[in-house]
């Protein structure tokens, strides 16, 4: 059976516009994807049937919005297939789960002289809040080396590691290249040495299965918002006897257990990390993305932009000028490129003329761009809503401006 | 020679003759790049790196017969093109006259809409850096 691109594009309202009078091929779909119309009219619904604060109330809206939020949390348990629905936090996205574990599990367990693993390929996010810990702490930071495809050397990995290692955080698939991390044989070798692991999961978790379970990741952190899902909301899942380990993140209402004046005692798990009023109506309609997804099947949204990519790279490839960063065996489907001669900002700008929205620039990478001796690139990330014309009015308009530059 | 609002009024009738068109607006700015005096490879140097543009974009200025002469360069064509326009207008004119230009074209012709609001901020960067140049080489006149 072919996939039902038609179909899919029907939910999607966003897509159907032109700008520059032309109409829109959105390909920034790494940066942020668009959403579903079951995922707008949830969130409005919310806003105009149920808005009430959740827990604690006593009356009928308080007791339905908090029956929606806490049925979002179990549908991400099954998403990710964690164990338990209290192993399941929600936060502002991606960066601040990160974040999350820098400041209570790395404050508690991460000491003078330890050291903590990151790699060549990660986001700013997954590199500053570690260096801010190993500042406060006195702690180290090891970086595991790349090749010139984009993928890491394994082997410099398991000799950075330690019984000094006491956390790797590692992306999954990496935002900027689109490659995919060997990530459970990461976590087996990192687990020899009695290191956790962190995956950030931001660009994984719309593209690849999910089982925290069978990779045995500590911690998996992700955003609602690359997941059709709305924006300001995130996830950050850990193991159970981990998260109770950690002191609480953040103070204030609904992670308190009983305050006093002389001792406050905090909630259970997984309240304990979120204070305060959360982002109700988002984690609401959240569920309806991953709902999306789950009518489709992961494998088969994979399948059809595997196919994106493929036929993305059969037609651009061969131009002369045409230049591919990051060709690793296995991606996400993101093709990152520059054309010999023009600075990406110009790409951006004249495929933005003809309706087409990339990402220029370095992708909040800087070290890895560094390392690939790039200023930036540009990025035409592919969705489960994008079609075969749409690569080819791509390929189209990069085989212009290249003809233009490489005569 | 013309006055600002001359050139500016020139400038203006250029792009209305591109129309609405995007993509033929931003290759006629691309194209506008090629003819800026060749900038010195010497001059390529942090310090005359205008602060607040995305990229990069290099920019120095002197005296000549009381008319400030400027000449820049960028990594980036179609911010070469924009600067481009800057110069056509404020070039070799005295401080005074520059310090005082009021640079509707910039508005007039949509540029906003054309590069964006992040390049847009850009613009109003070189825009300062310019005047900033008119306005120090005034003070050395009256000193």
């Amino acid at each position: 059976m072919s996939f039902p691109i038609d179909q899919i594009r029907k939910e999607f309202p966003i897509l159907h516009q032109e700008v520059h009078g032309k109409p829109l091929i959105y390909f920034d779909n790494a940066a942020t994807t668009q959403k579903p119309k079951s995922v707008i009219e949830a969130l409005e619904g919310y806003y105009l049937h149920d808005n009430a604060n959740i827990h604690r109330g006593a009356h009928a809206l308080a007791d339905r919005s908090t029956r929606y939020y806490e049925e979002t949390r179990v549908a991400v348990q099954e998403f990710i297939r964690a164990k338990e629905p209290e192993e399941i936090i929600f936060t502002k996205g991606t960066t601040e789960s990160i974040n999350l574990v820098a400041y209570t599990f790395g404050r508690k367990f991460i000491q003078a002289g330890d050291e903590i693993i990151i790699s060549t390929l990660e986001h700013h996010s997954n590199i500053v809040p570690w260096q801010m810990l190993c500042e406060e702490k006195g702690a180290n930071l090891k970086v595991i080396p790349i090749n010139e495809a984009g993928e890491i050397l394994f082997e410099e990995f398991e000799k950075l590691l330690s019984p000094k290692t006491k956390l790797v955080s590692i992306v999954h698939a990496s935002n900027a290249l689109g490659t995919i991390n060997p990530v459970k044989e990461i976590i087996a070798a990192a687990h020899q040495v009695g290191a956790k692991v962190l995956l950030d999961g931001a660009q994984s978790s719309s593209h690849l299965e999910i089982d925290v379970q069978d990779l045995d990741c500590d911690f998996f952190a992700f955003s609602a918002h690359k997941l059709y899902g709305p924006t300001g909301l995130g996830v950050l899942y850990g193991k159970r006897e981990v998260l109770e380990a950690m002191p609480p993140f953040q103070g204030g209402g609904e992670m308190i257990k009983e305050v006093s004046f002389e001792k406050t005692t905090y909630n259970e798990i997984p309240f304990k990390f979120e204070a305060g009023t959360p982002n109700i109506g988002d984690v609401i309609a959240f569920k309806h993305a991953l709902e999306f997804i789950g009518s489709y099947g992961k494998k088969a949204i994979k399948a059809h932009e595997d196919e994106l990519l493929a036929y993305a790279n059969e037609l651009l490839l061969p131009v002369k000028g045409f230049n591919p960063v990051g060709t690793a065996e296995k991606k996400v489907s993101v093709l990152s490129f520059n054309i010999n001669g023009m600075h990406p900002f110009d790409v951006g700008v004249m495929l933005d003329a003809k309706g087409i929205a990339v990402r220029t620039g370095h992708h909040c990478t800087q070290p890895l761009m560094k390392r690939l001796g790039l200023e930036g690139t540009v990025r035409a990330s592919f969705a489960v809503y994008n079609s075969k014309s749409e690569i080819e009015k791509l390929a189209e308009g990069v085989t212009q401006l290249a003809r233009i530059k490489n005569k | 020679m013309s006055s600002i609002q001359e050139v500016q009024n020139e400038i203006i009738s250029e792009f209305e003759i591109l129309g609405d068109d995007k993509e033929s607006t931003i290759f006629y700015i691309m194209e506008l790049g090629n003819g800026l005096e060749k900038f010195p490879e010497e001059e390529q140097i942090e310090a005359n790196i205008i602060k607040g543009c995305q990229s990069k974009v290099w920019l120095i200025a002197d005296e000549k017969d009381g008319k400030v002469h400027y000449q820049a360069d960028s990594n980036t064509d179609i911010t070469k093109g924009l600067i481009s326009l800057l110069i056509r207008v404020l070039n070799d004119r005295t401080p005074q006259e520059i310090i005082s230009a009021e640079l509707d074209f910039i508005h007039k012709i949509g540029m906003g809409g054309i590069i964006g609001s992040q390049r847009s901020n850009g613009l109003a960067a070189m825009i300062k850096q310019m005047k900033l140049y008119a306005l120090a080489f005034q003070a050395k006149q009256n000193a």
